[in-house]
């Protein structure tokens, strides 16, 4: 699972910094069938943690209801240089992470 | 040999007829808990005040397969006073519990975006949990032309 995140390079102590996030996911819901008429089994990208340095800044708890390849848009405050961890999960079990560094001047 | 092999059909087939019953149940979690049952777990009973959320939906979907939805609450976040969930449910939806986001005094501004599937068109409803303890609300209204989940496609 391939995710797409978009953070500021750099940002000013205390700025308030908008972190996106959109992860390659189908979001099967459980109801749709192939094409022998079979259920295709739920699988959705149930859990999204986001850790600031270690600290957790973020999370959501996902359904069937998220649109297929989930898309979140959150804000954090910068507070110091370090390292934005990304870690998600789906329904079959299938992890996926990615980091970001960001800078923090000032 | 042949009759072994009818015999086995035969019983696959009355198990089968056994087990039908219970298939729906397996289902269940789809329709099964009403949204009020949903924000009881949530709230533990507690008031839910309309006010300080603001949910925005477009007016009009031409597709419920992704919808943009953007929930913003008017707290200072700080560590003294910050939002510390959000919850977002659409009734008509098979699971109606959407997504819940978990925040903290660390994201600065309590505003969450993502796309949702709206299974056709109703009334979208966001509760926040504050860290003091008391919860607010905010719906949005959401005329949706192509529903989703009902298409095989």
């Amino acid at each position: 699972m391939t995710a797409r995140i978009q953070v500021p390079p750099s940002a000013k102590r205390g700025d308030v910094i908008e972190i996106r996030i959109a992860i390659q996911h189908p979001m099967e819901t459980g109801f749709r069938l192939d094409d022998g008429g079979r259920a295709i089994p739920k699988n959705v990208v149930n859990k999204l943690v986001c850790r600031y340095g270690g600290v957790e800044i973020f999370r959501a708890e996902m359904g069937s209801g998220v649109a297929a390849n989930p898309f979140l848009d959150f804000f954090t405050v910068a507070e110091a240089s370090g390292e934005l961890f990304f870690e998600w999960v789906d329904d079959r079990g299938e992890t996926g992470a990615e980091r970001v560094t960001l800078t923090v001047t000032g | 040999m042949l009759k072994n092999f009818y015999r086995r059909s035969f019983i696959a087939r009355l198990l089968a007829i056994c087990a039908w019953p219970f298939a729906p149940a397996r289902a269940a979690d789809a329709a099964g808990e009403s949204v009020d049952a949903m924000l009881f777990k949530v709230t533990g009973g507690a008031r839910i005040q309309p006010g300080r959320v603001k949910l925005e939906l477009p007016v009009l979907a031409d597709n419920g397969n992704s919808v943009s939805l953007k929930v913003s609450i008017d707290s200072a976040m700080t560590p003294a006073d910050y939002v510390k969930s959000i919850h977002i449910y659409a009734a008509r939806n098979p699971r109606p519990n959407v997504a819940n986001f978990y925040l903290g005094p660390r994201a600065g501004r309590a505003q969450v975006s993502t796309r949702v599937r709206l299974g056709g068109s109703q009334r979208v409803l966001a509760v926040a949990a504050l860290s003091d303890g008391t919860f607010w609300s905010a719906t949005a209204d959401v005329v949706v032309t192509l529903s989703a989940c009902y298409d095989a496609t």
